[in-house]
């Protein structure tokens, strides 16, 4: 069998991802362009760290976006005589080569690796979102109220924080429990959280305009109830939005073990905004609570809740990774990085390529989101 | 300062027991008691058959009942064969009281492991033990290493240093232990071939610098660039404070400061974050002893879990919840005794 040179696989490797180099080279061109325009992301991308976290996330940004155009091959095609094979191994009958080798089912290492990106750059950023509103919509009443609120609250996230995730996982992302009522009931309330904010939000910052703010509640409901409707009892009418039941569950399980965290940093954050000037101004002006709360502590929040975001979706995304690692909620086949990790390592000794490159890739992508970060922070102390 | 323990104690009772209800009903959930009667029964048995094991061995009494059963303040009753009206075991392969007793996690009876065929008593020391010496060389490592990091940036606080130490921890911080331990194997057990990929004999055999290091620093990585982040953070905020100022100005040599007056209080913050790391341990010694296929906690939490036993996955929660649980106290009443300004104040 024909093995490609190193030199070859790594011009085939930047050759196939030419949609991602095009499309960052645009991305990065224009905001350099335009750098002075652009606050904050426009300073972040002139600091080393900044740009490098930058590079790094919408590389794997558009790679996931273009995925079914870069990979060679398709993430469950399987070419038999290449099974475990070298990287660079060709195939004879179509003459394209397994640039990263083949795994033990004899599927591309490279091609899954990209699709996997899609899976967990689809998952891991909306499940942070989630668990972003749910941490807020909790956090802001305890840090505000404090007293009793703050109690009981803080009670219920230290009792999910005391859980060790991977026990969580056993217990909350197994087949047996997607025939009970429990994942459902918590999408149910979960997802019940961005209508929530969105309505708190409008009704509070628009309560003297009746028309705009009813029209924007009618919005929120309308839409917000169609796709909750999808997701959590799966009955779409044109069936755009649906979900597995087992991502439903993922999904919900890693929502679930990071929402804490941001509960307590919004919770902190809140007590120290809480007692600034313009917030006793508000108040003084007759706003109601939930107004102060939503318009003008949690904007003021901002800058340290960028920051936490973006680790929070590398924490995620290891999350992700620990489920697919353990054989949990994924199906076996799926290209997520996790499950092909745990797949190659169990013949690590013999084939190095299956686990290696799905381990780095989430390597780099957390690596990149720390990154930026890392430069968001620094760039929010100068200012 | 005995108020704030007793209050604190208090507290971990309460979280204790409702932590281990929810666990309690998590594992008792109707497909996981199903499968047990499956499991239990012969295979062709019907629903009905299913149902009376079920009864019979008292897994359909009501939940706060059997939840009080297992933490041993409820009596136990003994399964009553119907055929021949003797008392029989519920598993074969442990034996079980003919008579009732109080006999739950209080009084040391962790229930009966159908995975191992034997009492979960019987497995849980030398696997408590397997882990406490790995989890103890991770601290041995990461400990000095996260600290000395976190010292030697927060210094100079800018420094060229401090940057290339800044970039080695924000890598630590972004390598998970299945990512971290894929790539040790990789390069030191296959490529390089000088340590083992397997700490399967550290049980066995004992352990050596060449079974052992792999997954003591597969799981030290991840926690080093996390400490060694707060130390920084916690010694620059000390060396940029008055007292330091006045300590350098009053002709004190650069290396007197640091050791004498800054250390100490920049080690109150990272002591805090190092209790706190345990529960990120667990996961991660759960992970480490799955690649390294090391026989320990981790190992039995996952051949319970995904053995559907659930004695011993109620077990293995009880005693995960308790070590968080025991730390979080520690770092608490720890960082409360060495801060004087919460001690005195």
């Amino acid at each position: 069998m024909q093995v490609l040179g190193i030199f070859s696989i790594i011009t085939g490797l930047a050759a196939q991802l030419w949609p991602t180099w095009l499309a960052l080279a645009v991305t990065l061109l224009l905001s350099f362009r335009f750098h002075r325009r652009l606050g904050l992301y426009g300073h972040l991308i002139t600091t080393g760290v900044g740009f490098t976290g930058v590079a790094i996330c919408l590389f794997w940004l558009f790679t996931a976006i273009f995925a079914h155009v870069i990979a060679p091959f398709d993430p469950l095609q399987q070419i038999v005589t290449l099974k475990n094979g070298l990287p660079g191994s060709v195939d004879s009958a179509s003459g394209s080569a397994y640039l990263l080798g083949g795994d033990k089912l004899a599927r591309d290492v490279f091609s899954r690796m990209v699709y996997g990106s899609r899976i967990v750059l689809a998952i891991a950023p909306a499940a942070t979102g989630i668990s972003l509103l749910v941490g807020s919509l909790l956090g802001l009443p305890a840090g505000y109220y404090g007293g009793r609120v703050d109690a009981v609250l803080s009670f219920i996230a230290n009792l999910v924080l005391a859980f060790p995730v991977i026990l969580l996982f056993y217990l909350l992302v197994t087949p047996g429990i997607m025939e009970t009522a429990v994942p459902f009931v918590m999408a149910g309330f979960f997802f019940l959280f961005p209508i929530l904010f969105l309505l708190v939000l409008f009704y509070t910052g628009y309560r003297k305009q009746p028309v705009k703010c009813a029209v924007l509640l009618l919005i929120t409901l309308a839409i917000g109830g169609y796709i909750y409707n999808g997701l959590v009892f799966d009955r779409d009418p044109l069936h755009l939005v649906h979900l597995q039941p087992n991502e439903l569950n993922i999904f919900i399980a890693v929502a679930f073990a990071s929402s804490p965290g941001v509960f307590r940093i919004v919770r902190g954050l809140t007590m120290d905004i809480k007692t600034r000037e313009y917030v006793s101004a508000a108040r003084t002006r007759g706003e109601s609570p939930w107004y102060v709360m939503l318009w003008e502590i949690l904007p003021n929040a901002r800058g340290p809740l960028i920051v936490d975001t973006c680790l929070r979706i590398g924490y995620t995304t290891i999350l992700l990774g620990t489920l697919g690692f353990f054989g949990l909620g994924m199906s076996p086949e799926s290209p997520d990085w996790g499950t092909a990790i745990k797949d190659g390592s169990q013949f690590l000794r013999l084939y190095v390529w299956p686990p290696l490159v799905p381990a780095m890739a989430l390597m780099s992508f957390v690596l990149g989101l720390n990154l930026l970060a890392d430069g968001l922070r620094e760039q929010s102390l100068r200012d | 300062m005995l108020k704030f323990i007793a209050k604190r104690i208090a507290v971990m009772v309460l979280t204790m027991l409702c932590l281990s209800m929810i666990v309690f009903y998590f594992v008792n959930l109707e497909p996981n008691l199903k499968r047990l009667a499956i499991f239990q029964t012969e295979m062709r048995a019907s629903q009905q058959d299913l149902d009376n094991w079920l009864t019979r061995n008292g897994y359909r009494d009501n939940f706060f009942l059997r939840y009080a059963r297992w933490i041993g303040v409820a009596e136990k009753q003994p399964v009553i064969d119907p055929a021949t009206n003797q008392p029989v075991p519920r598993f074969r392969f442990c034996d079980e009281s003919a008579v009732p007793v109080y006999s739950g996690v209080l009084e040391g009876d962790f229930g009966c492991s159908t995975a191992f065929k034997t009492k979960v008593s019987n497995r849980l020391p030398e696997a408590l033990k397997a882990t406490g010496l790995l989890m103890f060389w991770v601290m041995v490592v990461m400990i000095p290493v996260s600290l000395i990091m976190g010292v030697l940036a927060g210094m100079r606080e800018g420094s060229k240093l401090d940057r290339y130490l800044s970039i080695i921890s924000i890598v630590s911080t972004a390598t998970p232990e299945y990512v971290s331990g894929i790539v040790f194997s990789v390069i030191f057990a296959t490529w390089l071939k000088v340590l083992n990929g397997s700490a399967a004999t550290a049980t066995s055999e004992g352990i050596t610098f060449y079974n052992f290091t792999l997954p003591v620093i597969t799981l030290a990585i991840y926690g080093i660039g996390y400490i060694a982040r707060m130390t920084r953070a916690s010694m620059a905020e000390v060396m940029s404070s008055q007292y330091i100022r006045t300590a350098r100005l009053k002709g004190l040599s650069f290396r007197a400061v640091v050791l004498r007056h800054a250390l100490r209080n920049a080690l109150i913050a990272p002591f805090t974050v190092i209790m706190l790391q345990f529960p990120w341990l667990l996961s991660g010694v759960v992970v480490a002893e799955a690649i390294f296929r090391y026989q320990g906690f981790g190992f039995l939490l996952v051949s319970a879990a995904s053995n559907n036993d659930i004695d011993l996955v109620l077990t293995c929660g009880l005693v995960s919840v308790t070590v968080v649980l025991i730390t979080q106290l520690i770092s608490d009443i720890g960082y409360a005794y060495l801060n004087p300004r919460i001690r005195l104040g």
